[in-house]
């Protein structure tokens, strides 16, 4: 009965234990970010930072400083990224879910392409097409490579978005006289919003979060976010490298909180179908 | 019109944008590492990417398949304990964690780890405070280790995402035939699971092996010096020398590479698609 007793003891500290050192390694490195992002003065041998405070804060976000200019240019990019690959991906995805095509499962392929090869030697080239007709450095050129990039989850997405969709609807709209463009705008858009929302939060993160290919496509002349990042880091400040991944930490943990209500079973059974 | 020429003009302006921005520099890659100035047919910038950069060669291998089998190790292990364990503690902790870093940008990982793994990081710090060892002898893991920890971290929540709804979608009444039969967990896992599970555990394996070969961040972040991933290397010869033919067969390299593991993935689907219909 002892042993019993003590061996489920035992399996319990051995699990506490177990998750305890998980819970360090996952969250440990969050929190020496959080750590330095408060930290005014923080030196060895010091365990802890030797003084706390906001000053670096308020150096990130002054309004004429440049974390503000880069957020500014972070979130314009993004958005533009998301309007660029709806244009593209609506009718796409719909031509994907709804009409024969030959060649469907490579077409869908394709897509995938420019994220499952090894970025670098891509982007090095575009930079070098983009150098000859002028769109080095601007923010058009940055605009298009994440596009490209992020175009397999819209594209995926949407495809599946509107594959979900009961096609009886749409044929009960054109049985009472609807036009073809009605029908599309008027039902089958509205119900696949869910769908392209999720596809356009995928989008913008992606957009935001990119670094490889604005490093090579977007230096010197447009600095996101990521590459203040990468800046502030290698110059040693730690505290505005930390506020800057701070910023960027937000808009993905809360997309992990409320993907599941945009992105339901039926449509993510579907995609890369 | 027909539906097939419909179909192909509502999908143009998305295949262009792929064509325009990825075939065509994927071609000029492949066009510039194998030609010479003349455009004649050389491999002689492979040669001097083998005779400046086989060390990194080796290394990117190295670190990518090192990080792959423990990303493979672990997401198992964790799919495992959160679909078998019969604890609800345990089971609710690690869904509630383990999920933590997989949003999280790269960037901002390698930024984590940049200051979590140094010599003087939280993870030394704690180690410390804790008394398993003398503050003298904490060591910086901001190098080859400090690479695979990072992957680790980051495409572990990612594989285990995959492995976990595959888990959850397996006959349940298999499972509970052979632990009522006696089956241990891990006999379970072993013999019943992981067979069910192989073709999502190979493809999250596959997309983040790809992703590693891809991230420039991690390794200029994590580790600065030699050796490191090509990734750098590539980058290293363009800001600083403007060396198109050596970056470019060095990418040639890393396409190589990555579809060398696409294809014994591809073998093994092939295989098993004549063994048994799925």
């Amino acid at each position: 009965m002892t042993m019993l007793h003590l061996s489920t003891f035992s399996r319990r500290l051995l699990q506490g234990l177990g998750v305890g050192l998980l819970a360090f390694f996952l969250l440990g490195p969050l929190a020496n970010l959080v750590l330095w992002s408060v930290a005014e003065r923080w030196y060895t041998p010091f365990k802890l930072p030797v003084t706390y405070g906001t000053k670096y804060w308020e150096v990130v976000f002054r309004p004429t400083g440049d974390a503000m200019t880069s957020l500014t240019t972070s979130v314009g990019i993004a958005l533009a990224v998301v309007v660029v690959t709806l244009i593209v991906s609506v009718p796409a995805g719909y031509a994907l879910a709804r009409l024969r095509l030959p060649f469907r499962a490579a077409i869908m392929l394709l897509f995938l392409l420019p994220q499952a090869f090894p970025s670098v030697a891509i982007y090095i080239n575009v930079a070098r097409i983009f150098y000859w007709i002028g769109l080095n450095g601007t923010v058009i050129g940055v605009v298009l490579v994440h596009s490209v990039h992020a175009l397999v989850y819209s594209v995926w997405i949407a495809a599946a978005a509107f594959s979900s969709i009961d096609q009886d609807l749409e044929w009960a709209a054109r049985n009472i006289g609807a036009s073809p463009l009605k029908t599309f705008v008027s039902v089958t858009l509205p119900l696949a919003a869910p769908g392209l929302v999720a596809a356009s939060i995928f989008v913008f993160l992606e957009s935001l979060d990119e670094f490889t290919g604005t490093f090579f496509v977007g230096v010197p002349q447009v600095t996101t976010l990521p590459l203040l990042l990468y800046n502030a880091s290698m110059g040693g400040n730690y505290q505005v490298a930390s506020i800057t991944a701070l910023i960027l930490l937000v808009p993905s943990i809360g997309f992990m909180l409320i993907i599941e209500r945009f992105l339901k079973g039926d449509v993510l059974s579907k995609i890369g179908r | 019109m027909t539906q097939k020429k419909i179909g192909l003009l509502l999908l143009l302006p998305a295949l262009l944008m792929v064509l325009v921005l990825f075939l065509f520099p994927l071609g000029i890659s492949m066009h510039a590492a194998f030609t010479d100035k003349q455009g004649v047919l050389t491999f002689e910038h492979f040669i001097k990417a083998q005779s400046l950069y086989s060390t990194d060669m080796m290394f990117t291998l190295f670190i990518t398949l090192t990080a792959s089998v423990l990303v493979c190790l672990c997401s198992l292990v964790l799919s495992g304990l959160m679909g078998l364990s019969e604890s609800r503690f345990l089971v609710a902790s690690l869904k509630w964690l383990y999920r933590w870093p997989l949003f999280i940008p790269f960037i901002v990982a390698a930024q984590c780890m940049r200051t979590f793994l140094a010599k003087n990081g939280l993870m030394n710090n704690s180690f410390v405070a804790l008394g398993l060892y003398e503050p003298a002898s904490s060591i910086s893991f901001l190098d080859w280790r400090g690479i695979i920890i990072t992957f680790v971290w980051k495409q572990t929540p990612f594989v285990t995402l995959m492995l976990a709804g595959a888990v959850a979608s397996l006959d349940r009444s298999m499972i509970e035939a052979a632990r009522n039969l006696g089956a241990s967990r891990l006999r379970v896992m072993v013999e019943i699971i992981i067979p069910q599970v192989m073709p999502v555990l190979m493809v999250g394996l596959i997309l983040s092996f790809v992703t590693m070969m891809s991230v420039l961040s991690v390794p200029m972040m994590v580790a600065g010096s030699q050796p490191t991933l090509l990734t750098v290397d590539m980058a290293f010869r363009i800001n600083s020398y403007g060396d198109y033919p050596t970056a470019n067969a060095l990418g040639v390299i890393s396409y190589c590479m990555t579809s060398l593991v696409a294809w014994f993935y591809l073998r093994q689907q092939m295989r098993d698609h004549a063994h048994q219909p799925m």
